[in-house]
């Protein structure tokens, strides 16, 4: 798919899941993971960093996308981190007006959307070569799979720190909670095993379809 | 060998071969005297701890050896040490599901996710407690009185607490045991916070509470020294540790003894004696050169007591030991000597040196 | 920007598959220099890329200001409603609220507007009489500073309650510095009497280990969490001193919503 993105691509169902899956920011191309570190202590603030990281997302791609053909080559980078950064400081002000309280929780994760490298990569390596609707629909893909992303953190260090989900108790009474897992350790641990279990799923899948084409895998 | 005739060697010409299980058998020989007065002074619990890690790290240790495809290599008898030495460094009544959990971690994270034995950077057994020290700080800090009067035939209460529940409270417990003495705290915590400094010969001797296999200064010394005179220990580096302790030990307690702990009562206290001869040591983990040894060690003695005197934990041995693990690569290389017949330092592998 | 868009798309009727590469070419070299062998997309003119950034810049500039104009009053709305709910859970049976400020020449009206200045907050019953003032402070905790807000009540000159605005203590341990009942305890009428010359604190408030709670003030540690214990303590005692005896000075003014 990457050496035909230089000609316009036909709006496809892939367009949209290679970003929840194939090409998922965090758990295949490892991108932005400051915020996936940082803000994933719980499922709502994870869930509130994805939707603020979809919209600047989406936004930013579908104005480069409009703007493809106005902006030079020279100051394309310098053009979308100003569309970037509008966007999120648009998400800082509706987060202030929605709740104090979680952007207190989100802190200056809000602020550092703008260098999330997702975004600024979806714009140069997507946004900016291909037309409107299938930027709309990829970046979309791409925002909802670092929700799900951050989600998947999220839920997996709330349950096991405080043993509750959204805040809802979840567990029995007198569950013990893994301190570990609201700390920013439990960040890394929790997406190390992520990761385990996509890579170890990734080259399972990969076998089977090659198996399914007809191939001969030689197992050591 | 022998129906072969004659053994052709390449050099080195070793007169004695001590080979990797050779030395697990001496470690875990020597530390289970060590194990043995734990279990006398505290009862059923250690037993069942120093089993449950034991067996937890075994059984890690064979299923993610045959991931690796590795084989076996629980014959070589290293995990059975990570298991005990885990074991020992946890507070008796430490609930088991928690100490599994630690060995788990210990075994997978510390030791299998870098390619298992020979390929750690750190000390798993030190991994795993880490670990369940940052998830569970509660329970690990919850100490229980030694000789408490039917240890052996009931285990305490927090022991046999239900996987992924909290600890079971022993405060009633402990109540009932009626003793007259017991706070609750560690000669550490009460030197720390009231400036009252056990007796060293209780240190010494192992009357005191602590985790379960600190607590004899005395026998991990015995222990440790038969190990370094069975030539399957460095001895360097105990000696470094305690060295680089008292040293920086001695002049705050020259300058204010009502305040300050005395170096004996630093050497003896807490987990350095263990974790100077058992821990610091461990073979893959630290420094390869003479001098680089001698670093580590002195770095762990001043890193445990700048941490007890002035960090926010009583205990600082875990964490010296942890942070002298990740530098010891770089302390080897600090340190290779002078490869003979060339100018100026070496390196290891041959290169000239940068 | 018009006759921009049309030199983009000079091929009217390419297949719509080819029109971005296409386009993109065009763009990449333009019509004046097809000929010369400069590597494309590095003869642009300066007008050009002055319009493309100040164009974004423009878009940017009109988005942020439009946004900032709809949300100004919520957000401030939010503040106020937030200042208000910590005041009168500090101050209960509070109705009204009068924001003071603490700059170096005394207590003003308003809410500060210069960094260094101290914000209060007079909190007075339906029948307009003072219940007590709510002061902020911060102490160093064991990660970060721990911000909090207590309230001074002057008819017994002791501060009556804390809430915590801000830490990042360990949750478990220092974080039950807001919630700990038993701790909670401490605030119920911790000592804040001025000294004989009323210029600050007779006894600073500390935090001692926990059960050794002898004067009424010091501050029981929770078990476990010292540090953040004494963070707090520091907080109440430097907001304490600094406003207290501007309080006690002016509590004639204060008294009168």
């Amino acid at each position: 798919m990457s050496e035909l993105l230089n000609t316009p691509e036909r709006l496809t169902p892939d367009t949209f899941l290679r970003g929840l899956w194939q090409e998922n920011p965090v758990f295949t191309m490892l991108l932005g993971m400051c915020p996936v570190l940082a803000v994933t202590g719980t499922t709502l603030n994870a869930l509130a960093m994805g939707l603020a990281t979809t919209f600047v997302l989406v936004g930013s791609s579908l104005l480069v996308s409009l703007l493809r053909h106005w902006i030079p080559k020279q100051v394309r980078i310098a053009s979308y981190i100003v569309i970037i950064a509008t966007f999120v400081t648009l998400v800082d002000y509706a987060i202030q007006a929605i709740s104090l309280e979680l952007y207190a929780a989100l802190g200056a994760f809000i602020q550092l959307i703008v260098v999330n490298c997702v975004i600024l990569g979806r714009a140069e390596a997507y946004a900016s070569k291909q037309r409107l609707h299938t930027t709309f629909v990829n970046s979309l893909g791409m925002g909802l799979g670092f929700s799900l992303a951050l989600l998947a953190l999220g839920t997996v260090r709330e349950i096991l720190g405080q043993g509750t989900l959204l805040g809802v108790p979840v567990l029995p009474e007198g569950f013990q909670p893994w301190v570990i897992m609201a700390l920013p350790p439990g960040g890394f641990f929790v997406l190390g095993s992520w990761l385990l279990v996509f890579n170890w799923l990734g080259p399972r899948r990969a076998r089977r379809d090659l198996v399914a084409s007809g191939a001969t895998i030689h197992v050591r | 060998m022998a129906n072969r005739g004659i053994a052709i060697r390449t050099s080195p010409h070793l007169k004695r071969v001590l080979t990797v299980d050779q030395i697990m058998r001496g470690v875990i020989l020597a530390l289970l005297p060590i194990a043995a007065w734990s279990v006398w002074q505290f009862g059923l619990s250690v037993l069942l701890l120093l089993l449950t890690t034991t067996g937890v790290a075994a059984l890690t240790e064979w299923a993610l050896a045959r991931a690796a495809g590795q084989g076996n290599t629980l014959q070589n008898g290293s995990v059975i040490i990570t298991g005990l030495l885990l074991g020992l460094t946890l507070p008796p009544g430490f609930p088991l599901w928690m100490a599994a959990v630690a060995a788990c971690i210990g075994v997978a994270l510390g030791k299998w996710l870098f390619g298992g034995l020979g390929y750690n950077v750190m000390n798993p057994a030190l991994v795993g407690r880490a670990f369940v020290q940052a998830a569970f700080p509660k329970a690990i800090a919850t100490w229980s009185p030694p000789f408490a009067p039917g240890r052996f035939t009931e285990p305490i209460p927090s022991t046999l607490t239900p996987p992924f529940m909290q600890p079971i409270p022993i405060a009633d417990w402990i109540k009932g045991l009626e003793l007259d003495a017991w706070t609750g705290a560690t000669p550490l915590a009460v030197q720390r916070f009231q400036h009252l400094e056990t007796p060293v010969w209780d240190l010494f001797a192992g009357t005191v509470a602590g985790s379960a296999g600190e607590t004899s200064a005395l026998l991990i010394l015995i222990c440790g020294l038969w190990l370094a005179w069975q030539r399957m220990l460095d001895w360097r580096i105990p000696a470094s540790v305690m060295a680089g302790a008292v040293f920086i030990a001695l002049p705050f307690w020259l300058i204010d003894p009502g305040l300050y702990p005395s170096p004996a009562f630093v050497l003896c206290s807490g987990g350095l004696m263990l974790g100077a001869w058992f821990m610091a040591s461990d073979m893959v983990a630290s420094p390869v050169t003479p001098a680089g040894v001698v670093i580590y060690g002195l770095f762990i003695g001043v890193l445990t007591v700048l941490i007890r005197l002035f960090g926010g934990l009583v205990e600082g041995v875990m964490y010296a030991i942890l942070i002298a693990n990740a530098l010891s690569p770089w302390v080897s290389d600090w340190t290779q000597p002078r490869v003979y017949g060339s100018k100026g330092r070496g390196r290891a592998d041959g290169q000239p040196s940068d | 920007m018009a006759s921009l868009a049309t030199e983009s798309h000079p091929e009217v009727g390419t297949s719509s598959r080819m029109e971005g590469a296409v386009g993109e070419l065009h763009r990449a070299i333009p019509q004046a220099d097809r000929s010369a062998p400069k590597p494309p997309g590095y003869a642009v003119s300066p007008l050009r890329l002055l319009l493309a950034l100040g164009g974004v810049a423009l878009f940017a500039g009109l988005a942020v200001s439009l946004v900032d104009q709809l949300t100004a009053p919520i957000i401030a709305e939010q503040y106020r409603l937030r200042t208000e709910q910590a005041v009168f859970g500090v101050l209960p049976g509070a109705t009204q609220l009068r924001a003071l400020h603490l700059s170096a020449n005394g207590i003003a009206e308003g809410a500060p507007s210069v960094k260094g200045e101290m914000p209060l907050y007079a909190a007075y019953d339906p029948a307009g009489k003072l219940l007590g003032i709510a002061i902020i402070g911060s102490g160093a905790g064991y990660a970060g500073p721990v911000q909090a807000m207590f309230a001074y009540r002057p008819d017994c000159r002791c501060i009556t309650a804390s809430k915590v605005l801000r830490s990042n203590e360990t949750p478990g341990f220092g974080d039950r510095l807001g919630v700990d009942p038993e701790f909670l305890e401490n605030f119920r009428a911790l000592d804040a009497r001025l000294n004989a010359e009323g210029t600050g604190l007779a006894h600073p408030i500390v935090a001692v280990r926990h059960g050794t709670k002898t004067e009424p003030w010091q501050i029981d540690a929770l078990a476990g969490a010292t540090i953040s214990s004494r963070a707090l303590a520091r907080a109440a005692d430097s907001a304490a001193n600094r406003a207290i005896p501007w309080i006690e000075r002016n509590i004639d003014r204060l008294n009168s919503p």
